[in-house]
Order: C-alpha cells, then sequence, then structure tokens
C-alpha cells in the first residue's frame, strides 16, 4: 500500500452567516488507500457535500490541508488545479440539475475531453464517448437524446460516464443514488463496485443511507454537525459502533424479523443543534443520554481505540 | 403529446414547434416578417419615390385608389410616408435594443457570475438610472446630444440598458447556481468556458424573449420621442413625425393620423405577441 492516495488533514469550511460563522466542516482528518472506499454518512446538513466539494476545491476550504496523490491540492494556482482536476472528479446528487439541459448525451460526456483538451479529433471524441457509454450500461442510439427525455437511472449513468471521462483516480460520490428508485440505486451502485475493481477507483461515497455504504465501502466515517465522530472498517463500525450517535444511527435501520417486532429502536430525542458558533465540546451532547460534565467545554479528540477504529467521545479516553 | 413528432427533438426544433402551435403569435410573426420585407423592398412597393414631394394642389385628400390612405397636409401620399417610416423606426429599435441587450447580457453575466462586490456596485449604479424613467433619460439624452440618428440610437439604447442588464442578469443568477455549473467547474471548465459553453446557450431564450419586447416598447418611444419634436426631424418620414405633422388636421382629416397610428400600434402588438409567444415556447414548465 505505501503512502494513502488521498490525505485530508484538520479541514475546516466555516460559512458567514448574519448570525456568526456556520461550522459545515469542522477539523476532519482521515486517509484513504488507493483503491478504496470511504463512506461518509451522517444526516442532512451534517456537512457531507460541504466537505466532498471542500476536498475538491469547489468550495475554498477555510483551513487545513488536502493532498491527492502527493498533491497539495489547496496550494494549487488556477492553471494547475485545472490540471489536478483530471484525476479527481465527482459525481453529483441530483442526475437533473446536475446535467446541463442544452447538451445531448454525446455533447454531456465529451464536454470534460473538450474543455480540458486531452483528445483532438473528433473521432477520437467520439470513439472515447461510444467507450463510455457502453462502460456505464448507455445503448448507442442515446447518443442524441436530451437528458430531459431520460429517466433518473440513465442520467445519473451520464453522470458517472461524465466522471470517468478523464479517467481519474479519484472520485467524490455525493449521494449518487438517493435522487433514485431503489431498483436503479442497485443497478447504479453495481455499475460504480465494477469500475472500482476494474481501474482501481478511489471513492468517497457521502450518503445519509447506511444500508447503501455498507454495501459499498471499506472504511465508513460518520459525521455530526460538522465533525467526524467516527471512523471504522466497514465490518467493525456495524459489528461493534462506539460512538453513541454511530449507535443510534445503527439502532434506527429496521430489522427485518417477526420476533424483533414489537421493539422499539432506540430513538435520539430533540433535533441537529445550531452548527452557528457552536460551543466547544461534544457536539452531540444535547442529545446523548451518556453525556456527562466531561463532554463539555472542551473539544473531544478523536482516539484510536482499536486498529483503525477511530471514535471521538469520553466515553473512551480512558482506555 | 404526438409520440411521432416529438421523439427526436433537439431543443431547438422542439421550441420551434411549440411556438407554432400558438396561432396568435404567429398572426405576431407574420407581422414582424411584413415589417422586415417593407423595410427591404420599401423603396420598390412605395408608389411615390421618397414621400417627401408635395402636392399642394391634392392636400388631405381621403383614401383614394392613387393614395391609398390618403394625402397630408402637404400633399404628399401617406402610404408611402409609412412605408418609408418604418424604415426609419426600426432602423433606430433596432440597432438600440440589440446593442443594449447584448451589453446588458454581458453585464449581466459578470454581475451574476462575479457576485459580491461588482454586483453590488453595478446594481447601484443601475438603481440609479432607473429611478429616472426611461423616456425622461433618452429625452435628456437627445437634449444634449442633439437629435441626429445615431444619437437617437444611443439615447434609446442608454434608457434600453439598466432592465437588459438587470434581466439578464436575473436569468443568469439562476442559471449561475444550478448544479450542472458547478458539475462543469469539477471537471475542469475555466470561467469563460462556463459562460460560453453553459451560461450564455441557457440564457439565450429569455434574452430573445426579452428582446423582442422590448422592441415593441422602443418603437413606441422612439415615435413618442418624433411626436414632440426631439426625435427624427420633419419632413424625414419617421412614424413619430407623421403622427405630429397630422395633429393640426386630426378634426377635419382624421385619415392623416389614423393610418401612422394603426402602423405603430401593429408594429408594438407584433413584437409583443412574438415575444410571448416565445416565452410560452420556451417555458420549461410548459414541456412535458
Amino acid at each position: 500500500m505505501g503512502e494513502p492516495l488521498l490525505t485530508v488533514k484538520n479541514l475546516k469550511k466555516y460559512f458567514p452567516t448574519k448570525a456568526g460563522m456556520l461550522h459545515a466542516v469542522d477539523d476532519v482528518t482521515f486517509t484513504i488507500d488507493e483503491g478504496k472506499t470511504l463512506g461518509v454518512v451522517g444526516e442532512s446538513g451534517c456537512g457531507k457535500s460541504t466537505l466532498g466539494k471542500t476536498i475538491l476545491r469547489l468550495i475554498e476550504p477555510t483551513a487545513g490541508e488536502v493532498i491527492l496523490d502527493g498533491v497539495r491540492i489547496n496550494e494549487l494556482s488556477k492553471s494547475q488545479l485545472k490540471k489536478a482536476r483530471l484525476n479527481m472528479q465527482m459525481i453529483f446528487q441530483d442526475p437533473y440539475s446536475s446535467l446541463d439541459p442544452r447538451m445531448s448525451v454525446a455533447e454531456l460526456i465529451a464536454d470534460p475531453l473538450i474543455v480540458n483538451r486531452v483528445m483532438s479529433g473528433k473521432k477520437q471524441i467520439e470513439a472515447k464517448v461510444d467507450e463510455l457509454m457502453d462502460t456505464v450500461g448507455l445503448a448507442s442510439r442515446l447518443r442524441d437524446a436530451y437528458p430531459h427525455e431520460l429517466d433518473g437511472g440513465r442520467r445519473q449513468r451520464i453522470g458517472v460516464a461524465r466522471a470517468l471521462a478523464l479517467d481519474p483516480k479519484f472520485i467524490v460520490c455525493d449521494e449518487p443514488v438517493s435522487a433514485l428508485d431503489v431498483s436503479i440505486q442497485a443497478q447504479i451502485l453495481n455499475i460504480l463496485m465494477d469500475l472500482k475493481d476494474q481501474k482501481g477507483l478511489t471513492y468517497i461515497f457521502i450518503t445519509h443511507d447506511l444500508s447503501v455504504v455498507k454495501h459499498i465501502s471499506d472504511d465508513i466515517a460518520v459525521m455530526y454537525l460538522g465533525k467526524c465522530v467516527e471512523k471504522a472498517p466497514s465490518e467493525v463500525l456495524f459489528a461493534e459502533p462506539k460512538h453513541p450517535y454511530t449507535r443510534a444511527l445503527l439502532a434506527a435501520i429496521p430489522v427485518p424479523k417477526v420476533e424483533k417486532r414489537h421493539s422499539r429502536p432506540q430513538i435520539i430525542r430533540g433535533e441537529v443543534g445550531n452548527p452557528i458558533e457552536p460551543k466547544p465540546g461534544c457536539r452531540f451532547a444535547a442529545r446523548c443520554d451518556q453525556c456527562s460534565e466531561r463532554c463539555l467545554g472542551r473539544d473531544i479528540p478523536l482516539i484510536e481505540t482499536s486498529p483503525g477504529h477511530f471514535v471521538s467521545c469520553t466515553l473512551y479516553e480512558d482506555q | 403529446m404526438k409520440q411521432k413528432s416529438t421523439k427526436k427533438m433537439t431543443p431547438l426544433r422542439e421550441t420551434v414547434y411549440r411556438f407554432a402551435k400558438n396561432k396568435i403569435s404567429l398572426i405576431g410573426l407574420a407581422i414582424v416578417i411584413l415589417i422586415i420585407f417593407v423595410i427591404i423592398f420599401g423603396e420598390q412597393i412605395s408608389p411615390y419615390a421618397k414621400g417627401v414631394d408635395q402636392d399642394i394642389m391634392n392636400r388631405l385628400q381621403g383614401a383614394s385608389r392613387e393614395h391609398l390612405m390618403g394625402t397630408d397636409g402637404y400633399g404628399r401620399d401617406i402610404f408611402t410616408r409609412v412605408i418609408h417610416g418604418t424604415k426609419y423606426t426600426m432602423l433606430i429599435a433596432f440597432p438600440s435594443v440589440i446593442g443594449a441587450q447584448i451589453i446588458g447580457s454581458i453585464l449581466g453575466a459578470l454581475a451574476a457570475f462575479y457576485s459580491r462586490w461588482l454586483d453590488d456596485v453595478l446594481m447601484r449604479i443601475l438603481d440609479i438610472f432607473q429611478a429616472i424613467p426611461g423616456m425622461l433619460l433618452s429625452l435628456a439624452v437627445v437634449a444634449v446630444l442633439g437629435s441626429s440618428l445615431p444619437n437617437l440610437v444611443i439615447a434609446m439604447m442608454i434608457s434600453r440598458i439598466p432592465g437588459a442588464t438587470r434581466s439578464g442578469r436575473a436569468v443568469m443568477l439562476r442559471l449561475v447556481g444550478q448544479e450542472h455549473i458547478d458539475a462543469a467547474r469539477s471537471y475542469g471548465s475555466t470561467d469563460a468556458q462556463l459562460i460560453f459553453r453553459h451560461v450564455i446557450p441557457n440564457a439565450i431564450g429569455p434574452i430573445i424573449v426579452d428582446l423582442s419586447i422590448a422592441l415593441s416598447a422602443t418603437i413606441l418611444q422612439v415615435s413618442s420621442l418624433s411626436y414632440i419634436g426631439l426625435g427624427v426631424q420633419p419632413p424625414t418620414p419617421e412614424w413619430g413625425v407623421l403622427l405630429s405633422e397630422a395633429r393640426e388636421y386630426m378634426r377635419s382629416a382624421p385619415h392623416t393620423i389614423v393610418f401612422p397610428g394603426i402602423a405603430i400600434a401593429l408594429a408594438a402588438l407584433a413584437f409583443n405577441l412574438v415575444g410571448d409567444g416565445l416565452r410560452d415556447a420556451l417555458d420549461p414548465r410548459l414541456r412535458d
């Protein structure tokens, strides 16, 4: 393995609002090895998408470092960044709004090739488009179709093909299936997993759907209000969740067993706190039934409790 | 929706198809085409040369075979003057509106794309311009520059730029916030590529709608300026000039004022109808 492909160090993104600074991503640190997938889970508004966009520098980070394949992304100039983007792509959540409605399928997939001038000659580009459409399972008769004529699954396949066009090493998948029907979700996930095996792609897979992330991820990071509260290999996280928030999340997954019919899941009380100027201390404390005085007043570090298993909770600080 | 005809349609063809279904807009389009025809072939179809030759013996005659729209107070053929007037009115309206729309769209794109300070500064400056009614603004410009044809174009353009910028900015602001612009940026499009490959092609529809509606307003404004004597100067047969000259005969020879009036109304109506039809045809909410 050696060096990780992606290193994210103390990444922060604060948005100025009238009420104060909104801490969308607050001091997030992790690494991903080449060919691995990191699943990022969390509720709506916990900063997952902002994290993905900040890593790709679609949003300028407030502080922190992103190193992809040895390149310090946040120190690049505009033209260097354009070159670095060849290696990092994004699949967007909404396949309806993320495709330019005035471009046909072939034009959409060819656009990254054209704007980066990686290929010259119409024939070469056409051949590449055909190949990409084949890879993601789009029939070649759809070349001249427009996005509004296609269903969500086909549109998202365009999104996948477009992200692959430049042969990147690293792709941020920002809830790529949450806008799709369950039956189509599986198709897209299978394509993404096949691609990972064939091309050795590295993903950050952002989702709020634990069942999706379980299938596709090697590691999972759980986010709560801009903080990473727990990170562990996928099986470990599902087998022994440590952070009270993670446990509550997993407990909320319905279990399809007759004898469990009457068991009520542990429900998280209250609502997500305010991300504007949060006080130091565990952000989950107000909703946590195991919280104590130690949880407040200072930031809780992310501690490695067992190899690869990190958790940010006072319950495990003394171990 | 008919299956066959809409199956493989580019957005452009679909728009044309949807526009053609709207009969009233088609009438508007027919009048617009007629106007353009008259501008190009005015010399050939007008019965009396330039329409400036006076014939005092035949003044204020009603409509007849020799004079389809009668004659005015100097015995000039009104039909000829209306036909030549088309050219003058449109020669001011077209370049000023198109020029204003281009400048406005670029300013609007810049304001929308580089929001923050540029947007604020630009919009406040436009606020100042828009506080003055458009008519008054062009009056002021003409008063300062003098009323020649190029100056009139400049005056009309200045009074139109704030509106064009505002509507261009509104359209593009909505576009810039859309995810497909973010997506295009994520695969390495530069700002210029974003504007020219994605923002402007998507904004062109609404801009054309705006343009045709602005044309109808500007036609009225040009005529109004000439009517009060600050626009095109007599004896040039601009439509507003025709109205102005006919004012004193309005009671005794109403045909002198009715026919130029109809021409102005029809032209303004036609561009408005085309604009409305285009707006409906381009509205994505009506797409099925």
